[in-house]
């Protein structure tokens, strides 16, 4: 469904080397790593947002690479939301349909759907400011999913969150990707958030993606000390001996 | 409906330090309103009268508004992309660009007028553009919107870069992903946020077009019913000794920039958001 080949990207002294993923049709996919790691950037990257120095992106089959953001159908959920601090929440939901040109009834349609969905209908007349942050993460998911993209971006969606919250916004995401049959794929920095929603996972660090699959081929076999340690499961690193393997990417 | 946040009094120390801040506010205000009200108690009603009688005064009072409002249309028309370009492009020079902005800032106001006059009459482009082109600018009404216009634009485009300063970018990255184009993140997200510091910067530039008057005495001079504005009708009337006249233009003047402050504010703040 989304496939990133060999993108470098780079930004003061960081670089982005060569990340290549493969994300499957309906796959939750999570990209972990320590915070500056690029996990942002790359999703900036995939999103049209930052222009890639090298490589390739495929959507669909399609290349995209050199497509405006708005042209990649992509549903973006950044960190902290940026919700648009002087739109109500119904203004910020309806924002990707009034910019398409749609009907006002269409709008309403949808707009009443996405918020039952996502049960904020009681918050559709409030300002942003005065939201709190589960409230938030519910309105910036929604002005995504409202567009009714083929891939969602979800940059540290639970990140300001509370525990409890976070673990149920977590299941609700799994609930409502499942549900669309969305291709997602979530950052986050948070190896609980993984065993939560995530079919496979990649993991990240100074630009350089370590290794990706399963969350149990990451338990099991990590491949370097790094991933062994993010994992906490220094163990399974030690009794396999110090892996020379180079990250299976793909 | 703005959501208003006031911050909380408790205990003696906020109490001081609130108190010492109201102080200064108490101070500035009670001291401008003491100069009006001089003004006010040394106008007589015979002065209050000439002026009102005097169709000169009229026409000076009438050019002061429409050049100074002219003045200020034209100066948001720059500020707005002015503004916008140098808080998002990073370009060779912009440093430099930036510096000349604020030029016309500190420029003492009589070098403006100065500068201007040479320009028009003594080198090949403004003669070009006063003879060939027909477009006259010396001792015209027209000269009065040019020398405005350069004494006071700075500070639109000045307040329009600090209020696209604070609008986040994500935001417009989030407008791009939703379907946006740069011009629509631009006119949709960005102006709106930035809408505050922009009027801000239009009442700044408004204030200074209004009250004006050095440059102006040196470029457009003072005719009487063709380039006089209220600032140099004040400085004529006290110059032949008329000074109850001058001060009660000079109250005319407060009294037409104190609505004209207060509309702006009122019809800026309450402008409705739409998609």
């Amino acid at each position: 469904m989304i496939r990133a080949e060999e993108i470098s990207f780079c930004i003061g002294t960081f670089r982005l080397q060569r990340l290549s993923i493969n994300v499957a049709k309906g796959e939750y996919f999570i990209l972990l790593g320590p915070p500056g790691s690029g996990k942002t950037i790359f999703l900036e990257c995939l999103c049209g947002l930052k222009k890639i120095d090298s490589g390739r992106i495929y959507i669909d089959g399609h290349h995209v690479t050199n497509l405006e953001p708005r042209a990649r159908g992509i549903g973006y959920v950044p960190q902290d939301y940026a919700l648009f601090p002087h739109l109500s929440v119904e203004q910020n939901i309806a924002f990707g349909l009034c910019v398409q040109g749609s009907q006002h009834k269409q709008i309403q349609a949808k707009i009443t759907e996405t918020a039952e969905m996502l049960d904020i209908q009681r918050l559709l007349t409030r300002r942003i400011p005065g939201l709190s942050g589960g409230e938030k993460q519910r309105v910036a998911l929604a002005r995504a999913l409202v567009l009714q993209p083929k891939i969602l971006l979800l940059d540290e969606p639970v990140c300001a969150l509370d525990e409890v919250t976070r673990q149920e916004v977590c299941t609700q995401l799994l609930d409502i990707q499942r549900r669309l049959g969305l291709t997602t794929i979530h950052v986050s920095h948070n190896l609980e958030e993984a065993f939560t929603v995530a079919d496979r996972a990649a993991i990240l660090n100074e630009g350089i993606l370590q290794q990706v699959g399963t969350l149990d081929e990451l338990l099991n076999k990590p491949n370097s000390k790094f991933v062994a340690r993010f994992m906490r499961c220094e163990k399974n690193l030690l009794s396999r001996g110090n892996s020379s393997r180079r990250p299976e990417l793909g | 409906m703005k959501n208003f946040v006031y911050t909380p009094v408790r205990g003696w120390r906020d109490r001081v330090f609130s108190t010492a801040a109201f102080f200064f506010v108490s101070v500035f205000i009670i001291f401008i309103l003491t100069l009006i009200i001089t003004d006010v108690f040394y106008v007589d009603k015979k002065a209050v009268l000439t002026v009102m009688a005097s169709k000169f005064i009229r026409h000076a009072l009438w050019m002061s508004i429409w050049t100074s409002f002219t003045t200020t249309l034209i100066a948001l028309l720059f500020a707005v992309p002015m503004g916008y370009s140098l808080s998002r492009f990073r370009f060779p020079g912009h440093i430099l660009v930036d510096a000349i902005v604020d030029l016309p800032v500190v420029f003492p106001p009589l070098v403006v007028g100065l500068t201007l006059l040479v320009f028009f009459s003594q080198t090949s482009p403004g003669r070009w553009i006063q003879q060939d082109l027909g477009i006259e600018f010396v001792f015209q009404p027209k000269g009065i919107v040019l020398c405005q216009f350069v004494a006071a634009a700075s500070l639109a485009i000045r307040s329009a870069k600090t209020a696209f300063d604070d609008v986040d970018r994500r935001y417009e990255s989030v407008a791009l992903t939703l379907g946006c184009t740069q011009w629509g993140s631009f006119r949709r997200i960005c102006l709106p946020l930035a809408r505050n510091g922009i009027i801000a910067g239009g009442i700044l530039t408004w204030a200074r077009s209004f009250g004006l008057f050095g440059p102006l005495m040196i470029f457009v001079g003072s005719f009487r019913g063709r380039t006089e504005v209220l600032s140099t009708t004040v400085f004529l009337e006290q110059s032949v000794g008329n000074l109850e006249v001058a001060l009660a233009i000079a109250l005319l003047l407060i009294f037409v920039a104190l609505i004209a402050v207060t509309c702006i504010r009122l019809v800026g703040g309450s402008t409705q958001v739409r998609l």
